[in-house]
């Protein structure tokens, strides 16, 4: 762990061998330099209306991708709904991974009826069938984004407490635990010395494809109109606005739904890229 | 075996108690007070409020509430629609079918794309089309199941116009245009899953066809296809038969979005309209039936494989 760089340098040189890992990765970087910069980047507001201009078709002049029915340019829509999708992605993993790491870390250091409950709990989140309780709960508690962010973030802890737990029971057997302990170790410094880096890898791992998974459950959520609501321009809320000029503007639903496509496929490329190089093994049975 | 399909029915008990209770508090904690809504103009009166108050149980504390609501649920009731009046189960019953043959009907379009184009990606490693077929594959998980239904609805239906884009055909109008209104969203539903088991048939054949067997059976001068067909791909069917029944559970959930797109009659369109004209008695039973099939399906899915394979008793 000492001598950073020349791990560094191997795991850079092992993952540039998979370019669809790197094409992934290179596709997030713009994606996330034109989210945070969307204001500088879109040619238009996103809520900007020209009713004179409606429906313009893809290519037609200043609106690369055409207008939508009241006629807001959709590249500048698309390109602010990529702050909400990614920043949905982001959020959800980072509520789901924080409880899961800290439910794992407890379960796997108390253990006895501690860990019981957790590991119970964690069997029957997995029994659950999500979506459907998540669109239930949404349906009450009123559609927003906050809601959708710790809703979906609530139900996809599970995997991360069982990869930590994991960890620390792996972790126990190892005899340079037991030297840190009969040295004075304390809980604290086991954790962060030991436990939490060697976690990183499958939570990293694990992260990467979850970040996809909650940018189309959001989206789903989106498009049922059950998630961020109208006008802000959420891509799954896009294709649902689009649905209803299906006739007379097809254009109004692939955009959106291409750069959902794109962002997932990147994610998952960066995944698969990432856990090839950083612990092969994960990639047994997959 | 015993003790496993025990300790499997046993851990379905708080599953079915947590489902129960969430969908309970749907109408019970529901912000905006569900009577107001049920009400809808008359909620000006005071005591009309108070007397549905009364009669659905709301003034009592909710652990009572509670106690009943399961009480009415293992007779059978789920209430009656604010907007209809007709009893929920009644509602349920008529629309569940039609979502459980959409499921089975996805889940068959499901295997019929992704085990051929998994076996010929395995059997072609590192050909153009092992390529396309994974490029198929990862374009397949990536796409939002909405989105492709509705370049589906484009594409068969407004341009083509060979395909029903709405509703569910009349299976005494002929099996053939009952298969009609099915196929699209079939399709729609089935993708996602097809992307999935493509990439596992074509992983597992591999490791399949690097066993020693296989090379024993080529040493014997077998075929080729034989190999393939009767030594190879039995094998490597086993782990696609299981993960396509753990995710026959996911189905279902795409069941609702699939459903809305094409106006199908099932229970996740009885869901969603529900939803949008605030009728919680049949939000709550939609939830809960969509939910008890999810469970039920795990559970024997679950008690299958552990009679197929042995190993899991003991996990």
């Amino acid at each position: 762990m000492r001598e950073n760089r020349p791990v560094r340098s191997s795991f850079w040189r092992k993952f540039a061998r998979n370019r669809l890992a790197v094409a992934g990765l290179l596709m997030l970087v713009v994606m996330t330099s034109v989210a945070i910069f969307a204001d500088a980047v879109a040619p238009y507001s996103p809520l900007e209306m020209n009713l004179g201009n409606a429906y313009a078709p893809p290519g037609s002049e200043g609106h690369l991708l055409g207008t939508d029915n009241y006629g807001r340019d959709i590249l500048s829509r698309i390109i602010h709904g990529s702050r909400i999708s990614l920043s949905i992605g982001l959020v959800v993993v980072g509520i789901a991974a924080s409880v899961g790491t800290v439910l794992g870390l407890l379960a796997g250091f108390i253990g006895g009826w501690v860990d019981m409950l957790i590991m119970r709990l964690v069997e029957i989140f997995y029994a659950f069938p999500f979506l459907i309780l998540v669109i239930g709960v949404m349906a009450i508690l009123g559609p927003s984004i906050f809601n959708v962010m710790w809703v979906l973030g609530a139900v996809s802890w599970p995997i991360y407490a069982r990869l930590v737990r994991a960890v620390v029971m792996g972790l126990r057997e190892q005899e340079f635990v037991e030297a840190a302990r009969s040295g004075g170790a304390s809980v604290a410094r086991l954790i962060f010395r030991h436990v939490l880096p060697n976690s990183l890898t499958p939570v990293i791992v694990t992260a990467t494809f979850g970040i996809p998974e909650a940018i189309l459950s959001a989206a789903a959520l989106g498009f049922l109109g059950l998630g961020v609501q109208p006008p802000t321009p959420e891509w799954g809320a896009l294709v649902s606005e689009g649905k209803d000029f299906i006739r007379r503007a097809p254009f109004l639903i692939t955009w959106p739904g291409l750069a959902i496509m794109i962002t997932v496929m990147s994610f998952n490329f960066l995944g698969d890229g990432l856990r090839d190089t950083l612990d092969p093994r994960l990639n047994k049975g997959k | 075996m015993l003790t496993y399909i025990l300790r499997r029915l046993i851990l379905i008990v708080p599953v079915l108690l947590g489902i129960t209770f969430i969908v309970f508090a749907l109408l019970a904690f529901a912000p905006g007070d569900a009577i107001s809504l049920m009400l809808g103009t008359e909620a000006a009166n005071p005591e009309l409020i108070e007397r549905r108050r009364a009669e659905l149980g709301l003034d009592k504390p909710w652990l009572q509430q509670y106690v009943d609501y399961m009480g009415r649920l293992l007779q059978g009731d789920l209430g009656r629609s604010f907007t209809y009046g007709t009893p929920v189960a009644t509602m349920v019953g008529e629309r569940l079918p039609n979502t459980l043959v959409l499921t089975v009907a996805s889940m068959l379009v499901a295997l019929a794309i992704a085990l051929p184009l998994g076996i010929i990606s395995a059997v072609k490693r590192n050909t153009v089309w092992d390529y396309s077929a994974m490029f198929v594959s990862i374009a397949g998980v990536s796409m939002p199941n909405f989105w492709l239904g509705l370049l589906l609805i484009i594409t068969f239906g407004l341009e083509l116009r060979w395909l029903p884009i709405r509703g569910l055909g009349d299976i005494s109008d002929g099996l053939w245009q009952y298969l009609r209104h099915l196929l699209l969203p079939a399709v729609t539903l089935g993708t996602s899953l097809a992307a999935i088991l493509m990439r596992l048939t074509r992983n597992s054949m591999l490791d399949v066809l690097g066993e020693d067997y296989i090379r024993t059976a080529h040493a014997k001068g077998m075929a080729r296809t034989p190999i393939i067909v009767k030594h190879a791909l039995r094998n490597a069917l086993v782990p696609v038969v299981t993960t396509a029944g753990v995710q026959f559970g996911a189905l279902l959930g795409g069941a609702v979005i699939v459903e809305t797109i094409f106006s199908l009659p099932g229970l996740g369109l009885l869901a969603i309209t529900a939803i949008r004209g605030r009728d919680i008695p049949v939000i709550q039973g939609s939830v809960l039936v969509f939910a008890l099939c999810f469970v039920l399906v795990t559970l024997l899915v679950d008690i299958m494989y552990a009679v197929i394979n042995p190993r899991v008793r003991y996990a």
